[in-house]
């Protein structure tokens, strides 16, 4: 993995500090292009790894990559899956089998649709093959080499102890995508032991890591522990605490953990995403 | 050390939320867990190790349970509550509280008599910024109060729809029982108690035979003024948006669950808070917590209820009490906009 990763939160209105600020993004990434012309001038920096979750809108920033193959050649995304709000509003809408039955692709309930099938056999592998296959969609003949599950998904497996899934999940984004599975959390030490039981080496986990401990779940000192001694794949995240911590001090921090291989950061400006990936490469 | 033993009625979306969370608990032993989706229990019996059951009194009656929570829809929550605390099973029940405030009432009594702790999922109670919010109103920060707004938007319903589920209004399936009760809830613990609705509309926007929309005038016990403001069909928020303003004669200030934004006419030195603008975020207020799923909030309230039943103490935040006054609130609005 590079060691600087751009992330999608600001395109997509996703703050964490500001319902304001959430909207200011969205009124200036209101078009792709607008996206676009953010992710050209992070290339144009060196970033080559556009990590974003499967919203709606990704699909057209895909086919603008696959439009435009030459200027993209060496650019790889790495997909986060579900973009969960679109989950969650349908879920309170329409329940739990209601969900399945509006995203399952085909109509569940023809039997002969795949994944009609899946569900009256209460085929939960199948079923969940389904939806990754379906949330993969957009990024056809686009470079993937790693493939995430969003904390809200990745946390609720694990607070539910349903560690086959993980494992399941694992087994088919390595057969089915070639890829390398990846897991967003806010609960670190607790994943990497889940993945450990279920035999899973040398995980790839994006978690929350920053030096005032915000969103690092159990306490920092576990999860600093847990940087320091595990055998897994660090990628930091919040790094910058939702912009409680200016970006110099943010990211030295980061320095002492030499396991940490890739830094996911947003940014919208040009300066900004520069400043960013120097102070990542000069630390990392 | 013995761990508690719980249990989950009702595996929806705020059920399997509790239900993690619970999960990870470390005090907490999940024993069982409840629903009517063969679907659903399917998925706990191939993958975890809970006992699966598809009637609550069956599970009740059979697990010896120290407390359970109830996430199923608001109609069952009397019958459920009441039978879970009448065999001495300490209970935490989603919002809103129950559909009728008779049944509300005997549910806070029985619960009282028995001694068992009660609490209601308004998990607003256990965000950082309106725990603030709170304590610089009590402090008198911005002198006498003159005005508020709760406020709540979000993309619930964004398209017509035909009959679902929700349709019946007298199971509270529009947005005053869903988005709107949290605001209520939270002008009634932070701000003041309800005295009387001086007006209020409330409007179906996509939906069928529910409301999309409330907006309504309130009059608080003490005479303070202000609006109520909630509207889930509004798409230019991803996700719901909660707010409370406040305005007195020394200042101002706006609270959401990120942020807190505090306007001064004077410096006030017992705070630290300087004249003019003060932006606390979410960051430093946040309640420190051991799992984290959606927010520290959802955390903050299971821990802080399985603290008391295990310490066997009486709960301060999100009392049936609480919840029974935020659900008469609710009746009042109704009867309200009838006229109007």
């Amino acid at each position: 993995m590079e060691k600087a990763i751009l992330g999608d939160n600001q395109f997509f209105a996703v703050s964490h500090l500001s319902d304001e600020k959430s909207r200011a993004q969205s009124i200036r990434f209101k078009d792709d292009a607008s996206i676009i012309s953010v992710l050209d001038q992070s290339i144009d920096l060196g970033i080559k790894t556009f990590m974003c979750t499967t919203h709606d809108r990704i699909a057209n920033i895909c086919d603008h990559i696959r439009q435009n193959q030459t200027k993209y050649q060496d650019f790889k995304i790495y997909p986060c899956m579900p973009y969960a709000h679109k989950y969650a509003n349908a879920v309170t809408e329409l329940g739990i089998v209601g969900t399945i039955k509006q995203y399952v692709p085909g109509n569940i309930f023809g039997t002969f649709a795949k994944g009609g099938m899946a569900v009256l056999n209460k085929d939960f592998m199948k079923l969940m093959e389904i939806f990754i296959d379906a949330e993969m969609k957009m990024f056809k003949n686009i470079e993937t080499p790693v493939i995430f599950i969003q904390n809200v998904l990745v946390d609720m497996i694990l607070g539910l102890k349903m560690y086959d899934i993980l494992a399941e999940y694992d087994a088919y984004i390595r057969k089915k995508y070639n890829a390398e599975p990846g897991y967003i959390t806010m609960n670190l030490p607790m994943l990497y032991d889940a993945l450990d039981s279920k035999g899973i080496k040398n995980p790839i986990i994006c978690a929350s890591i920053n030096k005032i401990g915000f969103r690092m779940s159990g306490g920092k000192e576990i999860n600093e522990k847990y940087l320091q001694e595990k055998e897994f794949r660090p990628m930091a995240m919040q790094v910058l605490a939702s912009g409680a911590l200016q970006p110099k001090e943010a990211i030295e921090y980061l320095g002492q953990f030499p396991k940490i291989e890739s830094v996911l950061f947003g940014a919208s400006s040009k300066s900004h995403i520069q400043e960013t990936k120097e102070l990542i490469e000069s630390n990392l | 050390m013995t761990k508690l033993k719980g249990a989950i009625i009702g595996l929806g979306k705020m059920g399997l939320s509790h239900t993690a969370i619970i999960g990870a608990h470390p005090k907490v032993d999940l024993v069982a867990v409840c629903d009517t989706s063969s679907l659903v229990l399917d998925a706990f019996k191939k993958f975890s190790q809970v006992k699966t059951y598809s009637d609550y009194q069956k599970m009740i009656e059979a697990e010896a349970l120290d407390f359970v929570f109830i996430a199923t829809p608001t109609k069952y929550h009397y019958p459920m509550v009441k039978y879970a605390l009448e065999r001495g099973v300490n209970v935490f029940c989603e919002k809103p509280f129950t559909l009728n405030s008779k049944q509300g009432k005997e549910l806070v009594e029985l619960a009282a008599s028995k001694n068992l702790v009660n609490q209601v999922g308004f998990h607003n109670q256990f965000i950082g910024t309106f725990r603030e919010l709170k304590r610089l109103l009590q402090q008198n920060v911005i002198g006498e109060l003159f005005h508020f707004s709760g406020e709540a938007y979000g993309p619930v319903v964004t398209k017509e729809k035909g009959v679902t589920w929700r349709s019946n209004p007298e199971e509270g399936g529009g947005c005053l029982y869903d988005y709107a009760s949290h605001v209520i809830n939270l002008i009634q613990e932070v701000i003041g108690q309800t005295d009387k609705i001086i007006g209020s509309v409330v409007k179906s926007i996509y939906s069928n035979g529910v409301e999309d929309a409330v907006y309504s005038l309130i009059k608080l016990k003490g005479g303070l003024t202000g609006t109520l403001l909630v509207n889930w069909s509004d798409e230019t928020y991803r996700k719901m948006s909660t707010s409370l303003t406040v305005q007195g004669k020394k200042g101002k200030i706006i609270c959401d669950a990120t942020e807190i934004k505090i306007f001064l006419k004077e410096p006030s030195v017992l705070q630290n808070l300087d004249k003019g603008w003060t932006i606390k975020y979410i960051t430093d207020l946040a309640i420190p917590v051991d799992f984290y799923l959606r927010g520290e909030e959802y955390s903050a309230q299971v821990e802080y209820f399985v603290d008391c039943v295990e310490n066997k103490k009486a709960g301060q935040y999100n009392t049936f009490e609480q919840a029974l006054l935020t659900d008469l609130t609710i009746g009042m609005i109704i009867e309200n906009s009838k006229k109007n």
